[in-house]
């Protein structure tokens, strides 16, 4: 059963690829989407016996690659960690899968893009089951490749080809860190697998290591390169620009990879190596910081957009950042139950939004929308159900999960507990306010397309029966699944997540808990006066205060810094080292100099022989006289 | 006596040679007789060398299938044998020759009879270079490889053939000079050129250091390692398709071979003395080929750099001296023969139908050739080093390994992997995609034709099942590697 999660997609995505004129365009989609559906049911029933027994598989494949102590193989590992990743991964992409078969209806290309698809899953799910390093970074970088394919799937688009060539090269960089940590971690503990490698970190909490010319600690020095990598991949401030263009590809990949999957393998990568950052306080902090910073900047950012995918794009990057803050706090399971609820609501949402975009035939500016509500309910009941659940609306996903993470700064002492506890409440507000807006826009008020109101259409069921499947994941996943995984006494995560110091939970006082709803709630009405009711107050505070509007509108000016300091300055380094380096320094003065050197000398003494005999008899005449000099004095 | 299978292969090619030079009649009737005995001499090499593979005992430490015989009286005798590190690289040029034949006759218009000659000739010296003990007959491999090479980028090549052709002689020969003093004077003071008795036998400390470099500056210039490097970028743009995936997939190899098989086997303590040295220019070939990659316009300079590069990663790890690196450093030998091949016969595909190597001409091609995008798009992830495929391996074991001994040379080698992503993937998105638009020819664009597709697929499953499985070549060249890293580690 194992075995055949794992495979079907790749096999599924090998059949779609290659074998699409034999079968035809409609058996690709099924033969995809099945596998998937499959692969989706047999992690279900994995993820209920985990939780009652508690089992962990490790099913050995073949070798990969073994030269001297390096000893790696191909394997399956499921433990409840892996299980829960299984369940969000893969129905996830099941009803992806489903969703794109009406999505992409009218594209020429759909058993590339199914084949895409199923690739992604198979890689995702290569990382989620590895048990070593190397295996991780195999399904790391292989999400990374389908996410490059899925983002330039409409290959004609200049945007798109420059956001997937982006994700790529953005995510490189944070790769470079996780394969410095893999360096770091087989110099000084001989082995990438996991288990060994988690049973070492309590002896070698104590050692460190020299490099950039000081001693620090090992183990930090490890989480700090594990973290870049992580950083790459789940868009936190600072290597976060890749996600916002990636949306770019088409809506069910904005879906189901850049919201729901590959943009969590970063938390899911920290939670798997708690056991090395527990013993990093250091370590800790930072992810807190950086994920609570990442929180409220993307949050800023997402206010003021007008593309309904980077709303929700910006909106993914805040959410990841409260994930890796419940890390950073030590509450890994709190941040792997925020991942799981946040996959249902945020692939809700987006789904949701394609819907929209297809309603308005491929419009996405918000600006452009409104007041088609009763033109397409159902869209509007399940993005709004969506919108209740991102926002932490009492008793739906979000609000499980996003008050388990203001609670776990709540209660711990960490050197950024009270500023991640700050943020994660103004963010909460600030990400109700945003979510609302992108409603009421949409949705309601005037109508502001030119095309004509009556070509707006509802989705087909093969659209809408996915978003309302993914609606009752963000109504119930939360309510169901928080006494599994974050309860008081739970047993679930066994040794999968490890905790150095037992996380207090004790209960937190009433204020707090009134508190978040209150501001959720309350701000409902607001964002209805603001961006619906009164617009011209937001249009006035938008004229008087224009530099910080256009400061978050331009997203912090991240693209035009980095164009600046590394696109260009590469490029220009690069010329100059061609022109300046190769063509006139190294062959300049090397063989091109030499044979202008040598053809020079030979000119010359080509001169010499001018075949004039008055120039020979000279030459000699004068020739003789030196020697006879010579003679005479010596 | 067994079977000597080691001179087989090497002079196998030579009797196709000697009978399409005896075949008389019409100039079609020779080139056609010339096709197909050069299909099926390098065919049958390469049949035979995969008994090299299945023979192969893998606990064998020292060198295998050895055939000797006296040659000139005590000076060289005539010495072939094989080890871990030179087993698959005599495979890759049995494999890579046919494809190479293949192509050419797939593409080239004139002289094919020559070329072919030339072709097999290459292969003799070539497969004679990775058998040869000793080090004279090495070096009449290693220098006879030149002349073939030679002529076929100055009478196959482009526009600028002349220039390139002589630059590649020139520098390689100039380079060669230092070599064959350095052999001249193991000579004198060992009285022997035998490579398995010079590894037993010690040779002098002092003497060490500047037979090194006699030896490096040779290798280095063939490799080639930066600065010496600047001949590549012109040899490769000119030749023909052929001839730039031979010169790439062997003709590279042999100083990454070179450099094991002499610098650490016969000179531990001057390897041990210069490691540094070959840190700090292994670095700065793969920074500074990948940044000037980056900005090329012609799709071949820029495969012709990024092999810079590439080549970079084996001599770092090489010169780690440490079970990975050196075991990534083959492998990684191996894998860019694969890859680099198939990269410069994709140019070769666009070449034929467009003549032209300019990126600027093309746009969008997806939209015409999607065959040839697949193979395309994946050859260039692959030079990437994606996970999966064999560049990875290769990557991944000669950093790792030269992160033991010298971590800032491999955090600085590994940035690489960014450099090496943006360079590949912006000539994917400016050549593949984007709308369809290709300058003068535009029309005749036709997708990969069948040989086109056999000879890519056949690199491209080969990638993919090194990357998968890599202990296909780590196995048998294991024992090898161990060998060379206890030896030098002793010194220390």
């Amino acid at each position: 059963m194992i075995y055949s999660i794992l495979f079907l997609p790749l096999l599924g995505s090998f059949i779609s690829a290659f074998f699409y004129k034999k079968i035809g365009e409609i058996a690709c989609q099924i033969i995809t989407s099945a596998f998937v559906v499959l692969g989706a049911i047999f992690s279900s029933l994995i993820l209920i016996e985990t939780i009652k027994t508690g089992k962990v598989y490790q099913l050995p494949l073949f070798d990969w690659i073994s030269s001297g102590s390096l000893k790696l193989h191909w394997s399956i590992y499921v433990d409840s960690l892996t299980a829960v990743m299984l369940v969000v991964v893969n129905s996830v992409s099941a009803l992806v899968h489903i969703y794109s078969i009406g999505y992409m209806s009218h594209d020429p290309h759909k058993p590339r893009f199914m084949s895409y698809l199923s690739l992604f899953t198979f890689a995702m799910l290569s990382l989620i089951t590895a048990d070593n390093f190397l295996q991780l970074f195999f399904g790391w970088e292989g999400v990374g490749l389908a996410s490059y394919l899925l983002i330039g799937f409409w290959f004609k688009k200049e945007s798109a080809n420059n956001a997937s060539m982006k994700a790529f090269i953005v995510n490189r960089v944070g790769d470079l860190g996780l394969l410095i940590a893999m360096f770091l971690i087989f110099k000084t503990f001989g082995t990438l697998t996991f288990s060994e490698v988690f049973s070492q970190a309590a002896t070698q909490s104590k050692n460190s290591v020299y490099i950039f010319g000081g001693d620090y600690n090992l183990i930090t020095t490890i989480c700090v390169f594990l973290f870049i990598g992580a950083m790459g991949k789940s868009a936190q401030i600072i290597l976060h620009t890749w996600l916002p263009d990636a949306m770019e590809g088409p809506t069910p990949v904005s879906a189901l990879i850049h919201a729901a999957t590959m943009v969590t393998a970063g938390v899911f990568l920290v939670a798997r190596c708690s056991p090395l950052f527990e013993y990093s306080q250091y370590a800790l902090n930072l992810v807190a910081f950086v994920g609570a910073t990442t929180a409220i900047f993307a949050a800023s950012i997402a206010i003021v957009q007008t593309d309904i995918k980077r709303i929700i794009a910006y909106s993914t990057c805040s959410q990841l950042g409260y994930m890796f803050f419940a890390a950073g706090m030590g509450a890994y399971n709190v941040a792997i139950f925020h991942l799981f609820t946040h996959a249902f609501f945020k692939a809700l949402l987006f789904l949701g939004a394609g819907s929209v975009i297809h309603a308005f035939h491929d419009e996405q500016n918000i600006e452009k929308m409104g007041g088609v509500w009763k033109k397409i309910p159902l869209t509007y009941v399940l993005m709004l159900i969506g919108t209740l659940a991102l926002t932490g609306f009492p008793l739906l996903a979000g609000f499980y999960s996003k008050d388990a993470i203001i609670e776990s700064a709540y209660f711990s002492k960490s050197l950024f507990s009270g500023y991640a506890f700050v943020i994660g409440i103004v963010t909460a507000f600030i990400t109700s306010v945003y979510s609302w807006r992108l409603i009421f826009k949409t949705f309601h008020g005037k109508y502001n397309n030119s095309m004509s109101f009556d070509k707006v259409h509802e989705s087909g069921p093969v659209m809408l029966i996915p978003l309302l499947l993914l609606a009752v994941g963000a109504i119930f996943s939360g309510y169901v699944f928080h006494e599994i995984f974050i309860g008081e006494k739970t047993e679930f995560w066994g040794k999968a997540i490890f905790f150095l110091n037992h996380v207090e939970h004790g209960h937190p006082p009433m204020w707090l808990i009134i508190l978040v709803p209150t501001l959720v709630i309350s701000s409902i009405p607001l964002s209805f006066i603001l961006f619906l009711k009164r617009k011209e107050i937001v249009e006035s505070f938008v004229s008087t205060n224009k530099p910080i509007h256009t400061f978050l509108v331009k997203k912090w000016y991240f693209d035009e810094l980095y164009d600046l300091v590394f696109v260009r300055t590469f490029k220009n380094i690069g010329t100059f080292l061609w022109q300046k380096g190769d063509v006139n320094t190294i062959d300049g003065y090397g063989p091109d100099g030499v044979a202008k050197i040598v053809k020079k000398i030979s000119e010359q003494a080509s001169k010499v022989q001018s075949g004039y005999l008055y120039h020979y008899a000279t030459v000699i005449l004068v020739g003789l006289s030196l020697i006879i000099t010579f003679l005479i004095f010596i | 006596m067994n079977f000597p299978i080691l001179s087989f292969l090497t002079f196998f090619p030579l009797i196709g040679v000697v009978l399409i030079l005896l075949k008389r009649g019409t100039e079609d009737t020779t080139s056609r007789f010339s096709k197909n005995i050069a299909i099926i001499f390098s065919i049958i090499n390469f049949f035979v060398s995969l008994l090299l593979w299945i023979k192969f005992d893998l606990k064998n430490l020292g060198f295998q299938f050895v055939e000797e015989s006296k040659w000139i009286k005590n000076f060289v005798s005539y010495k072939m044998g094989i080890d871990g590190i030179s087993i698959f690289l005599v495979i890759l040029t049995t494999f890579i020759s046919p494809l190479c034949i293949f192509a050419a006759i797939n593409s080239l218009k004139k002289r094919i009879k020559e070329f072919l000659i030339a072709i097999l000739i290459m292969q003799t010296f070539m497969i004679g270079v990775f058998c040869a003990l000793d080090l004279f007959l090495f070096f009449l491999f290693f220098e006879g490889g030149l002349i073939p090479m030679f002529l076929i980028i100055g009478i196959w090549g482009g526009e600028r053939r002349v220039y390139s052709a002589l630059k590649f002689f020139l520098y390689t020969f100039l380079g060669s000079i230092f070599m064959l003093i350095a052999i001249i004077a193991i000579y004198w003071n060992m009285n022997t050129l035998d490579v398995v008795k010079l590894m037993e036998s010690k040779i002098p400390d002092n003497l060490q250091y500047w037979m090194w470099f006699g030896f490096f500056i040779s290798l280095a210039v063939k490799l080639p390692m930066w600065p010496f490097h600047t001949w590549l970028p012109d040899a490769h743009v000119e030749a023909p398709t052929p001839g730039s995936v031979i010169l790439a997939a062997i003709l590279l190899k042999i100083s990454g071979y070179g450099f094991i098989r002499f610098s650490l086997g016969l000179f531990p303590i001057a390897s041990h003395y210069f490691a540094n040295f070959v840190f700090v220019l292994s670095v700065i070939a793969i920074i500074y080929a990948s940044l000037v990659a980056l900005m090329q316009k012609d799709m071949k300079k820029l495969i012709a750099y990024s092999s810079v590069a590439h080549m970079g990663y084996v001599t770092i790890g090489i010169f780690s001296f440490t079970k990975q690196g050196i075991d990534g450093a083959i492998f990684q030998m191996i894998s860019h023969g694969l890859i680099s091949s198939s990269l410069f016969l994709c140019v070769g595909v666009l070449y034929d139908r467009v003549h032209s190597r300019l990126i600027q001409d093309y746009s969008g091609v997806a939209n015409i050739m999607p065959k040839f995008a697949l193979v395309f798009v994946f050859s260039s992830l692959a030079n990437v080093g994606l996970p999966g495929t064999s560049g990875f391996v290769g990557e991944f074991l000669t950093l790792i390994g030269t992160f033991k001994v010298n971590y800032i040379a491999s955090i600085a080698a590994a940035t690489g992997v960014i450099l090496s992503a943006a360079y590949s993937l912006w000539l994917c998105k400016r050549v593949v995609f984007g709308e369809f638009k290709v300058n003068n020819h535009g029309e005749a664009l036709l997708d990969l034709d069948k040989t086109e597709i056999i000879i890519l697929f056949m690199l491209a499953v080969l990638t993919i099942l090194f990357g998968v499985y890599p202990n296909l070549i780590l196995e048998p060249i294991s024992s090898s590697v161990d060998l060379i890293v206890k030896n030098i580690g002793n010194i220390k």
